[in-house]
């Protein structure tokens, strides 16, 4: 009976990978446990093994062959004396039907564009981004190159975290830092956050420029009182004596099945500290000019990366002094009717909640407040005293939410302006659950944002 | 704890002792008058005194060369004037007036000095020792040879951000000493109602750290153990770990009613292990100084510590401005 070889999920976000290799032919007998291919994720070249005995009948995939859906029928397996046209043939269609496809009990909201691919900020205005040529990089790529061209500037920035140097980063973020800037720039810690947050402050007090990486912000709730006792609140404290200039970064908020404890978004907890920084960008260019600006920074900086993300493409400025200041927000959709006011990977759902809203003729002014300490509300309360209306979204919990300062912001300096209650989205207030149907329901979605600008606009 | 040696043949000149005599007895005066103000209500919040631990900072401040960086917890002010910050800012601070080293924002547990390489005054248990390692770290990578003198208490000793550290900081061969000062009290904990480790310095033997328990109410045995520690520190050989054997005659904060002990087991402490009567009496009986030369130091002392108090009385409130200044570079 001959089987399917698919194309394997290799990481909790990973949708399509590059066969880089094959390491078998047609004919080869193999047994389980043997490798069969090199897969290359956004992350990482994993060998793919074979899980049972058999021939390879067929190899449906050419290697090299770039952007091979997870699911994919990639070979054919066959029995012995068995060959490929024996056993019928591979129903590519079902095989690719996706695992995460919500079961027929859960209500299906025919507007909600979640898996479509986001659409790039291109041809509407980006009023952040300066004149001049742009190249075309991946969020991942922007924030290597923020580092790495940091680290050229400034003999004092290094690099420190879990998986940073010899594995070239969990996220492949410091992918070839090691290489370029050597183990003393490149520092791979123990698994010990709460220390090397420590070490890392007083490093910044003795006067170096430490750049730290959390794995996931989920970890650095074992580092925060160093972020916020120890780093935050030193300059306040020594009447302006030391300050601590140093980044902690990493990905931040929900990426994929990860559950409770590996998907929180730390957005409006970090935002709450005076003596912090706090980046979240959206886009390539905001990842590297952000995290070139908190690098320069003499303040501590978290700078909130998102997974998902993490593989999206966006065009960055060249200029290698191209950087984006603290505080100003970026309006990176313009409309007259409501204004939707994000940061993050929200930017992403607001866009595609905007073209779903678009259609029915209600044109979405979507604000990229990009930093959250400081926040632009100057930005903000403009857009609102031209739309009259506003929405805020994030991915984080409902309760003093970043959404509620500002909805409470605008009561408060434009009030008179408003035809309606500001609408703060979030995610719910549940922990991350694991099923995949559920996890949707937690997050927030275009189509929520959508229907709650629908309501402002009492539509 | 080792027995009191009165009369034995110092290995410090006399220059040295007399050095030692008034620094200890300045801290300590400084402590007392703090004490003082604290109960006419000058000084606010948390007031830890260091009355009786003087020997610790003060023989391994000899020990230090300058570029050498201290950090340590809220029990700070003896570290501060054993490093040579000006007694009138550190009472200042005490009382949150503008003369202070942190402007009168940081207080008692959150005091600074750039300039003497003082780096706090930390209030959360435990949390000075990561960032001790951390200057060290930085002194490494910047390729120069001077060490960071961590100290933390017994109570701080049961944290796991420390062993966290103990771990780095020999993985990385850090020049950073860890200065355990065990006065034998987290608060109201004593050591033994805390762990079953019979010393706390050879925790360090589990991560390959040396370090070694030391009278730490005799300055010249912490000198000598100083000495030692900063010269392994210096030549490369990465942590060394200092359990200094001490006692605190005042309660935790002034707010302790120190029903933990006994009154007899504190006065027992002063009577026989005293570091400041210890060292009074290598001067007196080995001919090095009179009662006189004594005396005249003690008023000196005394003088000094009133003008930092008059200082402190009378430098201003910080204005209103400054609640929003420092908070960004």
């Amino acid at each position: 009976m001959a089987t399917e070889v698919l194309m394997p999920a290799l990481s909790p976000t990973m949708e399509e990978g590059t066969l880089a290799k094959w390491l078998v032919k047609e004919g080869d007998a193999v047994k389980s446990g043997q490798i069969l291919a090199e897969i290359e994720t956004d992350k990482a070249t994993m060998e793919f093994e074979a899980t049972d005995e058999g021939i390879i009948g067929k190899l449906l995939i050419a290697e090299g062959t770039a952007g091979v859906k997870v699911n994919t029928p990639i070979a054919i397996m066959v029995e012995d004396g068995e060959t490929v046209s024996d056993s019928p043939a591979p129903k590519v269609a079902e095989a690719v039907a996706p695992a995460a496809e919500a079961p027929a009990s859960v209500p299906a909201k025919a507007a909600d564009p979640a898996p479509a691919p986001v659409v790039a900020a291109k041809g509407w205005p980006h009023t952040d981004l300066p004149e001049g040529p742009t190249k075309t990089m991946t969020v991942r790529e922007a924030l290597r190159e923020a580092m790495a061209e940091e680290m050229r500037r400034d003999p004092n920035v290094f690099l420190m975290g879990e998986e940073v140097g010899e594995y070239q980063g969990a996220y492949k973020i410091s992918q070839g830092l090691l290489d370029e800037f050597g183990a003393k720039r490149v520092v791979d810690t123990p698994i010990t956050e709460h220390g090397f947050a420590g070490i890392a402050v007083g490093a910044s007090w003795g006067g170096l420029r430490p750049i730290v990486e959390f794995m996931t912000f989920n970890f650095a709730m074992q580092a925060i009182d160093h972020i916020i006792n120890s780093a935050a609140k030193t300059l306040y404290m020594s009447g302006g004596q030391m300050g601590s200039p140093m980044v902690f970064r990493g990905p931040n908020g929900a990426a994929a099945r990860v559950g409770a404890q590996h998907s929180q978004d730390y957005a409006a907890w970090y935002a709450a500290i005076p003596g912090l920084r706090v980046c979240m960008p959206y886009s390539a260019a905001d990842a590297k000019g952000l995290l070139k600006s908190a690098i320069r920074d003499p303040n501590p900086v978290i700078f909130l990366e998102n997974e998902i993300l993490y593989g999206r493409s966006f065009d960055v400025p060249t200029d290698p002094d191209f950087t984006i200041p603290f505080g100003k927000a970026s309006i990176i959709r313009e409309g007259r009717d409501v204004t939707i006011v994000s940061f993050g990977i929200g930017v992403a759902h607001s866009l595609l909640a905007a073209e779903v809203l678009a259609k029915d003729g209600i044109e979405a002014e979507i604000i990229n407040l990009r930093t959250l300490r400081p926040i632009d509300y100057d930005t903000v309360l403009a857009s609102v005293q031209k739309t009259n209306r506003c929405i805020t979204v994030e991915e984080g919990f409902p309760v003093g939410s970043i959404g509620d300062h500002m909805a409470s912001t605008i009561m408060q300096r434009a009030f008179d302006y408003l035809d309606a209650p500001v609408i703060t989205c979030t995610g719910k207030d549940v922990p991350m659950p694991y099923a995949a149907n559920l996890e949707k329901f937690a997050l927030i979605t275009p189509a929520e944002i959508a229907a709650a600008a629908k309501s402002v606009c009492y539509r | 704890m080792a027995a009191k040696k009165p009369a034995e043949r110092p290995n410090a000149s006399k220059e040295e002792l007399l050095k030692y005599y008034r620094e200890m007895l300045l801290i300590r005066r400084f402590e007392e008058k703090a004490g003082q103000l604290y109960g006419m209500g000058l000084i606010g919040g948390f007031c830890h005194l260091y009355i009786g631990q003087e020997a610790v900072v003060v023989g391994l401040e000899a020990a230090a060369k300058e570029g050498d960086k201290r950090v340590t917890s809220y029990r700070d002010h003896g570290h501060m004037l054993a490093c040579g910050m000006d007694p009138k800012g550190v009472m200042a601070e005490l009382t949150g007036r503008i003369g202070g080293y942190s402007k009168g924002k940081g207080g008692s547990m959150h005091m600074f000095s750039k300039e003497k390489h003082f780096y706090g005054g930390h209030g959360i248990v435990g949390a000075q020792v990561p960032l001790g390692a951390g200057l060290a770290f930085a002194d490494k990578y910047l390729g120069n040879d001077n060490v960071t003198f961590t100290y933390f208490g017994d109570g701080a000793a049961n944290q796991g951000q420390v062993y966290e550290t103990y771990n780095m900081a020999e993985l990385w061969n850090l020049p950073v000493i860890f200065v355990i000062e065990n006065n034998g009290y987290a608060m109201g904990t004593s050591v033994k109602r805390s762990t079953k480790s019979p010393s706390l310095w050879e925790r360090g033997a589990a991560y390959g750290i040396k370090g070694e328990a030391v009278d730490g109410m005799d300055v010249l045995a912490v000198k000598a153990a100083g000495e030692k520690a900063v010269a392994a520190c210096r030549a490369g050989q990465g942590p060394y770990i200092l359990e200094m054997m001490t006692y605190r005659y005042r309660g935790h904060s002034m707010s302790d009613p120190a029903k933990y002990r006994t009154r007899e087991e504190v006065e027992k402490m002063r009577s026989e292990k005293d570091a400041i009567e210890h060292v009074r009496d290598l001067l007196l009986q080995g001919g090095l100084a009179s009662d006189e030369d004594l005396k005249a130091i003690d008023k000196e002392i005394k003088a000094q510590v009133n003008e930092s108090a008059e200082f402190a009385k009378d430098s201003p409130e910080p204005p209103v401005e400054e609640l929003w200044t420092d908070i960004y570079a």
